[in-house]
């Protein structure tokens, strides 16, 4: 496609909206297009995950020195829930669901998604349900109810029986995301079944769209199982039905093996979209064809499969009998192959490449190095013994932060500084996004490496105010978060920046990139590949 | 797109700069670098196990990440390095490359961690074996219950620590958080099999320096064991979150000699002959409000606060409330349904209120049910007796 003809399609799309089509608020509430619902996902994401962010700067506050100072244990033990709560569900699963919405029609050669009007329902159903999350806090303020969700975001019964009409609140949040989320991934499955460009085999789909497929799968067969535990809960806690209580007849572990049916694949829900665009930076700035594509489909689909079966380590405490823990520690153990071979391709597709470090760049080195050791330490999280000490204790906080964050947001913020230029037709700026690189990567150790520590002192997760022993490593970790969080506003800015304006992007955008997406221009006109490109 | 450094390098000196301007402050700290001592045969294997395993997988990082950064060193486009072509292992030496850290991963999966995992687990799953005692163990919201099945001894451990200490109003105390008024005395060089429950919510019971953590869940019986092997005062904390007081149910176990336990035993038995004669005794109202004030700061007023006012609507107030200030009993001295003795007594279903009877004596049972109808501006001015409770239990 040429740049003057690509100009002219852009201008007449602009035009193209025609009179008929809604303007202002409107055009947004209605759109279909696969474009715009993706923008309105990332900018969602976007303010949730500032939400989220300063609800956990207030907990590190108050964990800042021993005793009490800010809050009461009850509103604390709101915060660190509904924290959980709006990270995964509000801010990580729809910043992976927007790039879902912006990349996967323009790399596979579709012109849109190929449900757009439940693509549409899908991302207005996520205001609401964070409007439900947090909404207890303020009706609490005007002396409603006692607040939000406080049995942290795992809700086990029965502590989450007894809660107030925040459990309620959180219930109906999570039956509304989980409706958002299957309805997101039937799309993004339809979508990459029916409408690749002629010539793509499954097997010349490019990776993100792997990582995003096996996230879909995952995501179709456990919400719903979240979804069957917390009407079970809904039902004990208002119609007297004893899922979770021994006096009836149920048993309390039930809700735990359900939870977490759902809530470890969830983990690999959040972390295959940002495996999935790696190998794409890593190629491009290396200068260097993706090393081992198939296995890293391979390594995706072990992952996705290894990653319904091995959830009772969640909870190796609870008393389970012999067999079932030795089963759950080596088939948890057995995940580190499938990683491994996912570490093994990054790091030989930037063997003997020509590497230069972008923003992205070091995003994703930083990625894989910490990544890393979320992985190491999960491999000794998974044995039985050793973890009786390191279950319930910051050492796990530590870990799952390194996955998470680490794993999870500095991978979504590696795809945003890649696509980005792609998207708005504007380059980042470098020295910031570099500045905003550095300040994140350091105080992010600076906050959650002491936490290993307070965890292998014995510092239990989850309670407001500590011995006198963990006093100088919480400091530092607050102090690190502090850092860290208004480091984050480096971020947006850059983001609001590159928007604004700025060096004009190339079509190509880097140097070293390959795939449909670079093909169209940038930024790529609202309705995209009307005619699909053949693959040959 | 090459890009100036300069402005990355100066927040990084910043930073630095300010590392170390905190760093003479935090020179003097004492800090933990891994587990605390073990006193236990499982605590030492595991703390065993995890240095073992924290060697192995710095090994690991170290070696992927040197390879990954020499090649960030040396194949640099700035240096003019030209990528290569390859996309797989083409030929046997690149396939052995390629296979062999996959085959040193399964044997560290499966042998190296493996292995010792297994024997870890079947140790720790023993509790049966050669058992010298057992100690049950019952969480609830916030507090511990304690009971030696074989010598009938049987109490609770709260919160030493002074609220007043927690709101900052107070120096805090060395054993800050991890103090009780009664904590657990074991025999050195036993093998204590440990039965855990609880009465409410799921707790966790958790002594770091014995290597055991294990849930505590209402309506089922949990087990684990120890062997205290050096005497001494162990403290640990509940680990799951349990609510309101979760930061607040420390657990401290005195391990001593088997003579100074059995000396231990003898004096709780008479401690609990000498409560029980209480309830046969008959109190005067005075008597009973001074002993009831005692027993609801140290049980009830985390929740129902002090000045009985409550936390509403999860912990609804004492003053002026119409259950407290209903009738006793009915007229025919029968206990009735939702009324203040049952409440105490059968606790309400569905919240953090417990089965009180199942916890405190008869004589603290009355004792507190008078002092709550008499004060916080309650004023029944009627009395209910030890004798009462118990013919009513």
């Amino acid at each position: 496609m040429s740049n003057a003809s690509s100009l002219d399609q852009h201008a007449a799309d602009q035009h193209g909206y025609g009179a008929s089509h809604p303007s202002g608020i409107l055009r947004w509430l209605t759109t279909t297009n696969h474009k715009e619902i993706g923008s309105m996902y990332l900018i969602f994401a976007l303010i949730m995950f500032f939400v989220g962010g300063a609800m956990i700067l207030a907990v590190r506050a108050e964990l800042f020195q021993p005793g009490l100072q800010l809050m009461q244990p009850e509103f604390f033990n709101q915060l660190i829930g509904v924290h959980a709560l709006v990270m995964i569900f509000a801010a990580l699963m729809p910043a992976a669901t927007g790039f879902a919405n912006w990349q996967i029609p323009l790399m596979i050669g579709a012109p849109d998604m190929a449900l757009p009007r439940i693509n549409n329902w899908g991302f207005w159903l996520l205001p609401p349900a964070a409007t439900l999350l947090t909404l207890p806090f303020i009706l609490a303020l005007f002396g409603i109810g006692d607040g939000a969700v406080a049995t942290g975001w795992t809700l086990y019964a029965p502590l989450s029986v007894q809660g107030g009409m925040g459990v309620d609140f959180a219930i109906f949040a999570i039956h509304i995301l989980g409706i958002s989320s299957i309805l997101g991934s039937i799309n993004i499955i339809v979508t990459i079944f029916n409408l690749r460009a002629p010539g793509m085999t499954m097997m010349k789909l490019p990776l993100f769209c792997w990582g995003w497929l096996i996230t879909a799968f995952l995501l179709i067969a456990t919400i719903p199982v979240l979804a069957g535990a917390v009407t079970m809960l809904l039902t004990d806690r208002h119609f007297g039905t004893n899922f979770f209580n021994a006096a009836g007849g149920g048993d309390p572990i039930l809700f735990q093996h359900l939870f977490w049916f759902f809530g470890h694949p969830e983990v690999y829900i959040l972390l295959l979209p940002v495996w999935g665009l790696m190998p794409h930076v890593i190629s491009t700035f290396s200068r260097k064809a993706v090393y081992g594509y198939k296995a890293q489909v391979y390594a995706f689909i072990a992952i996705g499969v290894l990653g319904v079966i091995v959830w009772a380590h969640h909870f190796l405490t609870a008393g389970l009998p012999v067999p079932a823990l030795l089963y759950f520690m080596y088939s948890t153990m057995a995940i580190s192959l499938p990683l491994a071979v996912l570490f093994f391709c990054w790091i030989a597709t930037m063997w003997r490449g020509a590497m230069s470090f972008e923003t992205p760049m070091l995003f994703a080195l930083g990625f894989i190095v910490l990544f890393g050791m979320a992985g190491l330490t999960g491999l000794v999280l998974a044995d039985v013994a050793a973890d009786a000490q390191y279950h319930h204790s910051y050492f796990v906080v530590a870990h799952f932060h390194y996955a998470l964050f680490a794993g999870g947001i500095m991978g979504v913020m590696t795809g945003v500084y890649f696509w980005l230029p792609k998207w708005t037709g504007h380059m980042v700026d470098e020295k910031l996004g570099k500045l905003h690189f550095w300040l994140t990567v350091i105080s992010f150790n600076l906050t959650f490496m002491p936490q290993f520590f307070l965890g292998l002192a014995g510092m239990p997760r989850r309670i407001p105010d500590y011995a006198l022993q963990f006093a100088e490593f919480n400091a530092i970790s607050t102090v690190g978060a502090f850092i860290l969080g208004f480091s984050q506003l480096i971020f947006a800015y850059v983001v609001w920046k590159c928007i604004r304006g700025g060096e004009k992007a190339s079509d190509k955008v880097w140097e070293g990139t390959e795939g449909l997406e670079w093909d169209l221009p940038s930024p790529p006109p609202l309705h995209s590949w009307e005619i699909q490109p053949v693959i040959k | 797109m090459k890009m100036p450094h300069r402005p990355c390098q100066r927040a990084a000196v910043s930073l630095l700069g300010l590392l170390a301007a905190l760093l003479p402050a935090l020179a003097n700290a004492d800090y933990s670098w891994n587990f605390p001592t073990p006193v236990t045969p499982i605590a030492r294997n595991t703390l065993h196990i995890h240095n073992e395993f924290m060697i192995i997988i710095t090994v690991l990082f170290v070696t992927v990440f040197a390879i990954m950064i020499y090649s960030m060193i040396k194949h640099r486009k700035s240096l003019g390095h030209q990528p290569a072509k390859f996309t797989g292992p083409t030929g046997t030496v690149q396939w052995l490359w390629a296979l062999v850290p996959f085959a040193i991963l399964i044997f560290i999966d499966y042998i190296l961690v493996g292995i010792p995992a297994y024997h870890a687990v079947v140790q720790m799953e023993d509790t049966k074996t050669k058992a010298d005692m057992v100690l049950k163990v019952t969480g609830m919201q916030w507090k511990w219950q304690y009971e030696y099945p074989d010598s009938g001894i049987k109490f609770i451990s709260t919160l030493a620590t002074s609220r007043d200490q927690i709101a900052n109003k107070e120096t805090k105390g060395p054993h800050y958080l991890l103090d009780v008024d009664n904590p657990v005395v074991l025999p050195v060089g036993k093998k204590v099999r440990i039965l855990i429950t609880s009465t409410d919510v799921i707790h966790t019971w958790w002594v770091p320096q014995f290597g055991v953590k294990r849930d505590a869940i209402p309506g089922f019986l949990r087990e684990t064991w120890v062997n205290i092997e050096t005497p001494g005062t162990y403290r640990g904390q509940c680990a799951e979150l349990c609510g309101k007081d979760h930061g607040f149910m420390p657990v401290v176990v005195h391990a001593v000699p088997e003579a100074e336990y059995l000396a231990w035993v003898d004096k709780k038995k008479n401690e609990m002959a000498a409560a029980a004669a209480g309830s046969d005794k008959t109190w005067s109202k005075d008597e009973l409000v001074a002993a009831g004030k005692e027993v609801y700061e140290k049980q009830c007023a985390v929740c129902h606060q002090p000045n009985g006012q409550g936390m509403p609507p999860a912990f609804p107030a004492l003053a002026g409330s119409k259950i407290v200030n209903g009738p006793l009993l009915s007229p025919e001295g029968k206990l009735i349904k939702d009324s203040h003795v049952d409440r105490v007594l059968n606790g309400k279903e569905g919240t953090a209120m417990q089965t009180f009877k199942n916890t405190l004596s008869d004589t603290e049972l009355a004792a507190v049910i008078t002092f709550e109808r008499n004060s916080f501006g309650n004023t029944k001015g009627d009395l209910i007796q030890p004798a009462l409770i118990k013919a009513l239990r």
